[in-house]
């Protein structure tokens, strides 16, 4: 069995640097009207994806929903090809037919970006299926919101899991919203884990804005999976600073609220942990961030000067040939 | 009577906010309608004035409260399923499609299904495949379902309410770019009830009739504008049912133009169009002077691209070159 490559937590931090950098680089492109429809940024929430990631090899499936930019930066999509799919055009990471809510990247195992709630959990399991299938020990990685856990799909997809002991983990991301609803008024059990256990699938809790807690609790489940396929199932508790997309103002949750993640905030953290044990300084960490700022900025110069779609193209893709 | 502007969302509004206070059957459910005061604001306010027993968030579970909706109204009440947009109704697919038309025959008559299903249907701007289905097409293929298609506020406000009383499931089909657009209606005191199943001519005009209905109606206003000024005069008649569908006024309106363009939001493979081109040819084939013509979406999933989104739509070009061709102009 293969171990995870050894990630460099100062790589992981530019990681989460990187994603930030462009998602703010992203807010402002569609402001000023150079992404058009819907658009949900991560900002905020960059722990989960960034530890998970560290867990894996770059051989296993990730999966996610509609706040998906992260999850495509963090499996090695180039900020270029993302950028240039938020603008719709032909060198996006899919080539500017999916847009932000559907990203994809088959080189890098990034199974989608999908954008109706739930409908993307099936498919994880479809993904591990395969992988058991042809004896393969990788795992898929399937990322949904707390407001994906009410969905039927969701449901289905659990139970097919247990039953078929497929190498799938499931990490929901709670941030506490669905748009406007909080998980109390959408869920009736006190906690989402017991939804997993209901179906005999063995679930944890992870600290979502810390990048330590959330790659260590995952490389241990990860490990088991590898070892025996079987579902599993861990909450991330985090938040997103932003509204639920670009056009929500949030006005349903409190400046208390926010300012208390805030004072959490994922890289922060990771930044004062690894300054503290001397493997960051002062110096390394701005130029982390300048290189973090300049990477999201020309990504905006690429998605510019990038070529739209062909019209000649419209067809190519409806049926494979 | 003092004729007023509203958008259609406030119309829309106003007809929720009317059949809520005329019939306590009556309720509204679905996700962000209550607190959130609706994701496209169309609920604005009635949690506030009717409470949170009428007024009800949901999580995100469509095929559960479509379903919860069907079995309300197996006993009598008159639920109000806001899907967020009608691309959501496919999880609930099996519930509008399965357990609310067919109860009436499966029962023999016993159980009708008084339910409203409504919300934004039909492209957008830019939302990609999965958030741009027109599905009027989909729903119009099943027995039992009724379906209208609103293109302004007063026929917003009219159908809605007509659709609330209605003792049969209705998908009242809005649509996202119209919420904000305004037009004259009557008086808020005024019961303003529009019939199911009756078109209405929104422009008279002599040489060709384009048949319409929702986001292809104030695309065929714009049209026939455009085209007066080379003296081609368009009737531009909007559905604004399509199930009922009102075939005496698209008989009417071709035997006057003898010419006929069929726009339509959807797809063209089994669209709306495809059924109305046929009955016209076969009902009044002899009133013709070209062979009908049919503008439609292309027959692609919706692309992100704007350029190419905007190919994929019926357009205005695609419209003009459609007309022009009936008219041989
Ligand atoms: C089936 C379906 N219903 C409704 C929506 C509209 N919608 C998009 S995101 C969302 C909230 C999802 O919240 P959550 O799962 O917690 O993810 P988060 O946005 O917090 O990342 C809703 C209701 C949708 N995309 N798909
Ligand atoms: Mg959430």
């Amino acid at each position: 069995m293969q171990p995870p490559e050894e990630r460099d937590e100062v790589e992981m931090l530019w990681l989460m640097l990187l994603i930030r950098r462009f998602e703010e680089r992203a807010s402002q492109q569609y402001q000023s009207q150079k992404i058009g429809g819907f658009c949900h940024l991560y900002i905020g929430q960059e722990a989960v994806v960034a530890g998970a990631i560290a867990a894996t090899r770059r051989d296993d499936y990730i999966i996610t929903a509609y706040r998906d930019h992260a999850h495509a930066l963090a499996r090695g999509t180039s900020a270029n090809a993302c950028m240039a799919e938020l603008f719709g055009k032909d060198t996006g990471c899919s080539r500017g037919l999916g847009g932000s809510m559907h990203f994809f990247d088959k080189e890098h195992h990034m199974y989608g970006g999908h954008a109706i709630v739930g409908a993307h959990v099936p498919l994880a399991c479809g993904l591990a299926f395969a992988c058991k299938y042809r004896n393969e020990d990788r795992v898929t990685l399937c990322f949904f919101g707390d407001g994906a856990i009410n969905q039927g799909a969701f449901h289905e997809a659990l139970n097919l899991a247990a039953l078929y002991k497929l190498p799938v983990i499931f990490i929901c991301e709670n941030n506490l919203f669905a748009m406007g609803t909080s998980v109390e008024r959408s869920t009736s059990l006190k906690q989402i884990i017991q939804r997993a256990e209901g179906y005999d699938i063995p679930a944890c809790i992870v600290d979502g804005m810390n990048f330590r807690a959330v790659r260590d609790k995952l490389a241990e489940v990860i490990a088991s999976v590898r070892k025996e396929p079987h579902p599993a199932f861990v909450e991330a508790r985090t938040y997103r600073y932003r509204g639920h997309s670009m056009s929500d103002p949030a006005s349903y949750r409190t400046k208390e609220q926010l300012e208390k993640y805030r004072l959490d905030d994922p890289i922060t953290r990771l930044r004062a942990q690894l300054t503290r044990e001397g493997t960051l300084t002062n110096e390394k960490f701005d130029e982390l961030d300048k290189e973090a700022k300049r990477a999201a900025l020309d990504s905006v110069k690429f998605a510019e000067e990038s070529n739209e779609p062909p019209l000649a193209k419209l067809y190519d893709y409806t049926y494979a040939p | 009577m003092n004729m007023r502007e509203i958008t259609y969302r406030q119309a829309l509004n106003e007809a929720l906010a009317e059949e809520l206070a005329r019939d306590p059957n009556v309720f509204l459910m679905g996700e962000e309608v209550a607190e959130y005061n609706g994701a496209y604001k169309v609920s604005q306010g009635l949690l506030e004035r009717f409470g949170p027993k009428r007024i009800i968030d949901t999580p995100i579970s469509e095929n559960g409260f479509a379903g919860l909706g069907v079995g309300a109204a197996m006993v009598g009440l008159r639920p109000i399923i806001e899907f967020m947009t009608f691309s959501f109704s496919l999880v609930a697919f099996d519930q509008v499609v399965n357990n609310a038309p067919n109860m009436l025959t499966m029962s023999g008559g016993q159980f009708n299904i008084p339910i409203v299903f409504r919300g934004p249907n039909g492209p957008a701007h830019q939302l990609g495949a999965t958030h741009s289905h027109a599905t009027e097409c989909l729903y119009a293929n099943v027995p039992g379902l009724k379906i209208c298609t609103p293109a302004t506020p007063r026929d917003a406000k009219g159908l809605l309410k007509t659709a609330v009383r209605d003792n049969n499931p209705v998908l009242v089909l809005e649509s996202e770019l119209l919420y904000s657009s305004k037009g004259m209606i009557e008086p808020p005191h005024v019961e303003l009830l529009i019939p199911l199943g009756k078109a209405e001519v929104k422009r008279e005009g002599s040489d060709v009739t384009i048949v319409c209905y929702a986001q292809t109606v104030p695309l065929a206003l714009r049209v026939a504008e455009q085209l007066e000024e080379e003296n081609i005069s368009a009737e531009v008649l909007d559905l604004r049912s399509i199930k009922p569908l009102d075939e005496e006024a698209i008989y009417k309106s071709v035997a006057k133009t003898h010419r006929v363009v069929v726009a339509e939001q959807d797809r063209p493979y089994c669209g709306v169009g495809a059924e109305i081109c046929y009955r016209i040819q076969k009902n009044i084939f002899d009133e013709l002077d070209a062979p009908v013509a049919r503008v439609s979406q292309e027959d692609v999933p919706m692309p992100y691209n704007e350029r190419l989104e905007h190919a994929v739509l019926p357009n205005a070009e695609k419209l003009v070159a459609a007309v022009k061709k009936v008219c041989y102009a």
